[in-house]
């Protein structure tokens, strides 16, 4: 995966953070995965589809979520598990529609579809021809994971094709 | 931050539609509408329920996300222009790039605010639409 595609989702995620969470998120660690991937916290997955298609997934510890959910919503006491989920939602699409934005303003067009909460235990599959790259931030609130798992269509249209004439 | 409350024709207070798929967005936008001094007419999760809900309320000011399930933000705009032609609708949304702003102000919206929503950005764009301002279209790549 070209770092092009990889950029503007960690510049989003930093910027993002820094906004809403008031503090600074550091890369930590980086891995590619082939394999499921099981969320660790509380977790939402985003659509891409044109272009540039596949899914991003932003995961957060449980207790990083829970204080996101209390720093925007400024309400008083533990929120509910409710609010948490729906707080990793809205910074999803906050760090996708902002990288997004960057990716279009480069001259690629696609769409983003609005975000879910990723439940599953036993791990998403991923697509058989694409890997997704795992970065992992550090914040003073707890760790955020983004799974970012795009691909180019047109370069993915080319291999096909390319597989056609060598195995016809 | 403390705000001086909006106002509009003579009104006490300026009625908003707030339009966004996540409760979690609605409540901080209503949130921050209620510190303009602002009063919420009323709330929509989706374009089609905002279309419904705009007949029924006739807000001083819509905040329209974009993606959003069944209509989007930009669909939507267009039906309630089309319906209303004097709506001033402010689209909010995480995606802000130059094609979406500006298929958003060509079917009638007035500005464009990209989330994370700073309040005080939010206030000034809300003063300026009420005033019957419109943001001006950003430059096309084909533009100097």
């Amino acid at each position: 995966m070209k770092m092009e595609l990889i950029q503007p989702f960690i510049n989003s995620l930093d910027a993002v953070i820094a906004e809403t969470m008031g503090c600074s998120a550091e890369i930590a660690d980086v891995t590619m995965e082939e394999g499921n991937y099981k969320r660790t916290g509380i977790a939402a997955l985003v659509g891409i589809s044109g272009e540039i298609e596949g899914r991003v997934i932003l995961d957060m510890e449980t207790a990083a979520a829970q204080q996101a959910a209390a720093d925007l919503s400024g309400a008083a006491g533990n929120p509910t598990d409710e609010t948490a989920r729906e707080t990793v939602c809205e910074l999803t699409n906050m760090v996708i529609g902002n990288a997004v934005t960057q990716l279009n303003d480069h001259g690629f067009k696609f769409r983003v579809h609005p975000p879910e909460i990723y439940a599953l235990d036993g791990g998403l599959q991923g697509a058989p021809d694409t890997e997704a790259v795992v970065l992992r931030f550090e914040t003073p609130k707890g760790a955020v994971y983004l799974n970012i798992a795009v691909r180019y269509r047109q370069r993915r249209a080319g291999e096909r094709a390319a597989t056609r004439v060598l195995c016809p | 931050m403390e705000f001086k409350p909006l106002t509009c024709e003579d009104k006490p207070k300026v009625r908003f539609l707030v339009v966004d798929d996540s409760v979690f967005a609605r409540k901080n936008l209503c949130k921050m509408v209620q510190a303009f001094g602002g009063e919420i007419a009323g709330e929509a999760g989706d374009g089609v329920a905002a279309i419904a809900e705009y007949d029924s309320t006739h807000p001083d000011i819509v905040l329209m996300d974009i993606t959003m399930p069944k209509m989007e933000g930009i669909e939507a705009v267009e039906h309630i222009v089309r319906d209303h032609p004097d709506a001033r609708i402010v689209m909010v949304s995480s995606v802000g790039y130059q094609d979406n702003i500006l298929s958003a102000l060509q079917k009638g919206a007035r500005h464009f605010v990209q989330k994370p929503v700073k309040p005080e950005a939010l206030y000034e764009i809300i003063r300026y639409v009420l005033n019957d301002k419109v943001a001006e279209a950003p430059a096309t790549a084909g533009e100097a």
